[in-house]
């Protein structure tokens, strides 16, 4: 059994199997430790939207590093996960909804991310099955989706051809630091040792940082997300309702078998104690009545099933990502606050290059977890 | 504790629930009766739509006095309770059950939830067994019972169980052509049974007399039989099977297969109840005492949803489930009358084993499915890809394979294609049965239209 490695990835996620698969890229040896199976938590339960639009300008370059590895999934991990780069369309009701969208449209043209203004008119053109309340639209034609059930698994597989060692169900129990190691007590693996650790366990991952004296606020809720029965396809695009009302916030996309993923309004319970997340009956209600909004069509369609998640919030809606504060040798990127899918893979190559070369190409200073030292 | 003020919800208004309802009713409770048919009944006891003109004796055969009871009784309480028929239950969130009744939801609070949810035919592929003219036994016994229809004009009868032999009976005594009555089991359990089912001579007397009759017509009844493939083209033309060394073909425009039944327990698991692997059967089931009463502290099981014992069984089950919750909430219950339906519900146990050892769940004909053919319906899942599921990306157990290959993620939520895929996954992995788990259960419990309301709140 493999003991020691040149890095330990802590939590497989789509961040930890991702950052372990370009380590060993790098030419580093690698044990990637997940507690229960890879992706089953955060990474394998979200909506599935590989989107730019939206995010936080200073995340762009990040989210744009991320979409060039999506796009060549297939040569780098076998396998395309279900990517579907067939658009993101985000839409509003009102008119000053539609100025905000349109002046963060202007604004990410400097980043690299052509977004194109839709009137209500144009909307109703192309997307004949959306409400005729809509009074205008903003489309990422490279946005897209994926199954998030296969992405991170995909990427644990191929990091263990790449010569990852992975060990599943091996939950670590203590973390020390000895010398230039740190020594990580698993259950049922006994001692593992590595000059590197990366933190990379969600919901989890602020119990480890606490370890070395840099606690974080963090948050668990769970997405709540549901599917309907498969349908003929015609929903091209992710399509996501733009508001400041959350109950109005629901989101859509169908898969090319054609089912239609859905999901949005508030978030639910979520427990990193019990790994379980509820999905609230009233909040569901409350989705079908907005979809019915925005495409009146969806009161001719069954749901067949609803699920959750635990996933991690931090108050700021950041991540916490880039090198520990406190102690050399230590990397964190965890707490993605729902929106850590896209850029996932972005995450594994970003903490990748950190760890291998001590630098990183893409500005990711805003996540530093010394922000909550302050 | 009071009880005149007990919030109690039973879900199914089948012999369990009928029972049920009765009980709290005679103890002063007002229950709210969920039902998801137009008309109280459940299965067995399905009545057929307003208008229909057969008798009970046409419908229930020898039940028919028994029908004809719980129909009256029911209807007798219909004043004394919160009758919901065309009612869907499709989560339950803490104590709360979520309902929809004609498109629009409601939320009911509950102390008391007695789910008698009943059972569904328990299924396995065979080639071509999503050709149409493929039904569940049962689904054939309902298109008889409550619509007067066949399923096909010479239908074949494939499976193993009771009710392969009844509703073969019932659709010979329609006047359907029975094409063959084929059982996988050998013909040495049941007679390996017998002690066991001698427990209920006048039930095993009659399920006798159903094979007789048949032979008597000339109807082939078989066991030991092997099916191979449902042939055809766009409709069933037959089945191709085997017996001992021997090959047959039998021709058939329909085929009506069951392996006995399954339990309806997704309620229960939505209610956090925990589950026990049941290696007699094969199948995980919601923990529960002798009287139904459940770990989780307000739910309570009862009929065929807690344990496949049969229609008596619901009745008594029924009874015992309500009994457990007034006796919880406080309320004094008749010491003579509980010892009365435990002993009546051990000597139905005991009957229980003998149709398992009779009808055994032929679990190598499900791991023996070829890599082509269709397990998951609802999906488009073939055995292989399952199999390709468990080795290639290293699925250890049902919710992994269901996460990475969509088995049992349809419609159907792996009613179907569950016990089956259970089988092949613990055959590909090698491990036990019990280790490769159970899919989980998620709401809607039923596919649940966009269209649903927001109710009003209690």
């Amino acid at each position: 059994m493999k003991t020691r490695a040149d890095a330990i990835v802590v939590g497989g996620g789509i961040m930890g199997a991702s950052a372990a698969f370009f380590l060993a890229r790098a030419g580093r040896s690698v044990i990637l430790l997940e507690r229960g199976l890879v992706g089953q938590q955060a990474s394998g339960t979200n909506f599935g939207n590989v989107r730019r639009q939206g995010r936080y300008l200073h995340q762009l370059p990040l989210s744009n590093r991320a979409r060039d590895i999506w796009l060549r999934l297939p040569e780098l991990i076998g396998e395309d996960c279900e990517f579907l780069p067939s658009g993101h369309l985000r839409v509003s009701y009102t008119r000053e909804q539609a100025d905000r969208i349109a002046a963060y449209a202007e604004d990410a043209r400097a980043y690299g991310l052509d977004l194109e203004m839709l009137s209500s008119n144009a909307l109703r053109a192309r997307y004949p099955y959306l409400s005729a309340d809509l009074v205008a639209g903003c489309l990422d034609p490279t946005g897209g989706h994926a199954n998030p059930r296969l992405t991170a698994p995909a990427f644990g597989r191929a990091a263990v051809r790449a010569g990852v060692t992975l060990y599943e169900n091996s939950e670590v129990t203590h973390i020390g630091k000895t010398g230039e190691d740190f020594v990580l007590e698993v259950a049922g693996r006994g001692e593992l040792r590595s000059p590197v650790l990366l933190v990379t366990a969600g919901a989890w991952g602020g119990r480890l940082s606490a370890l070395f004296g840099e606690s974080v606020p963090l948050a668990t809720h769970g997405p709540q997300m549901a599917v309907t029965e498969p349908l003929p396809y015609r929903i091209v695009p992710t399509i996501g309702v733009s508001t400041p009302h959350v109950y109005e916030t629901v989101y859509f996309r169908q898969v090319e078998r054609g089912n239609v993923i859905l999901g949005g309004s508030t978030r639910g319970p979520a427990s990193n104690e019990t790994n379980r997340a509820a999905v609230l009956p009233d909040n569901f209600l409350g989705q079908l009545e907005q979809l019915r909004r925005v495409m009146p069509g969806f009161a001719a369609v069954n749901v067949i099933r609803v699920w959750s998640g635990v996933e991690s919030y931090l108050p700021d809606d950041m991540p916490v990502m880039g090198p520990s504060a406190t102690t050399s040798g230590l990397y964190y990127a965890f707490g993605f606050c729902g929106a850590g899918f896209q850029i996932g893979p972005g995450v594994g190559a970003v903490m990748a290059e950190l760890i291998a070369t001590g630098a990183t190409s893409t500005p990711i200073e805003p996540y530093s977890i010394a922000r909550f030292a302050r | 504790m009071a009880t005149s003020g007990m919030r109690a919800v039973v879900v199914g208004a089948g012999p369990a629930g009928m029972r049920a309802a009765q009980t709290l009713v005679a103890a002063g409770i007002r229950p709210v009766v969920i039902d998801e048919a137009g008309r109280s009944g459940g299965q067995i006891y399905r009545r057929p739509p307003e208008g229909f003109v057969r008798d009970a004796e046409t419908l229930y055969g020898a039940d028919a006095a028994k029908a004809r009871d719980l129909h009256a009784m029911f209807d007798r309480l219909r004043d004394a309770i919160d009758y919901r028929p065309d009612t869907l239950a499709w989560n339950v969130a803490g104590d709360m059950l979520h309902v929809v009744t004609d498109g629009v939801a409601d939320a009911l609070p509950f102390d008391a939830l007695i789910l008698a949810t009943g059972a569904t035919d328990r299924l396995l592929p065979i080639a071509g067994w999503t050709r149409p003219g493929c039904y569940s036994l049962g689904g054939a016994q309902v298109a008889l019972k409550a619509q007067g229809c066949a399923i096909g004009r010479r239908v074949l009868f494939l499976g193993t169980g009771p009710l392969l032999y009844l509703v073969a009976h019932q659709y010979r005594k329609a006047g359907v052509e029975v094409a063959a009555v084929l059982d996988t089991a050998p013909f040495a359990a049941q007679v390996r049974a017998l002690p066991d089912l001698m427990v209920r001579p006048g039930f095993l007397l009659r399920g006798a007399s159903f094979r007789a009759g048949l032979q008597a017509a000339g109807v082939t009844v078989a066991n030991g039989v092997v099916p191979r493939a449902i042939e055809g083209g766009r409709e069933v033309s037959g089945l191709r099977y085997r017996i001992g060394d021997k090959e047959h073909h039998v021709a058939a425009d329909a085929v009506a297969m069951g392996f006995h039944l399954r339990s309806e327990t997704q309620l229960a698991d939505l209610a956090g109840c925990p589950f026990l692997f049941d290696a007699a059967s094969g199948q995980w089931r919601p923990d529960a005492d002798r009287d139904g009463r459940s770990p989780r502290a307000g739910v309570y099981l009862a009929g065929d949803g807690a344990r496949v014992l049969g229609a008596d069984a619901a009745e008594a089950g029924g009874r015992l489930a309500a009994l457990a919750a007034l006796a919880d909430a406080g309320h004094a219950v008749d010491a003579g009358e509980l010892a009365a339906l435990r002993r009546r519900m051990a000597m139905l146990d005991r009957f229980r084993r003998g149709l398992a050892t009779a009808f055994p769940w032929p679990a190598d004909l499900a791991r023996s499915v070829a890599d082509d053919v269709i397990l998951c319906r609802c999906e488009n899942i073939t055995a292989g890809q399952l199999r390709e599921t468990a080795s290639a990306k290293g699925a250890p157990e049902l919710n992994r394979t269901k996460a990475l290959s969509r088995i049992g993620m349809g419609r159907c939520q792996g009613r179907f294609c569950g016990s089956a895929a259970a089988e092949i996954l613990a055959d590909a992995r090698g491990t036990p049965l019990a280790e490769v788990g159970r899919l989980r259960g998620q709401a809607p419990v039923k596919p649940l239209s966009m269209a649903t309301a927001k109710g009003t709140r209690p």
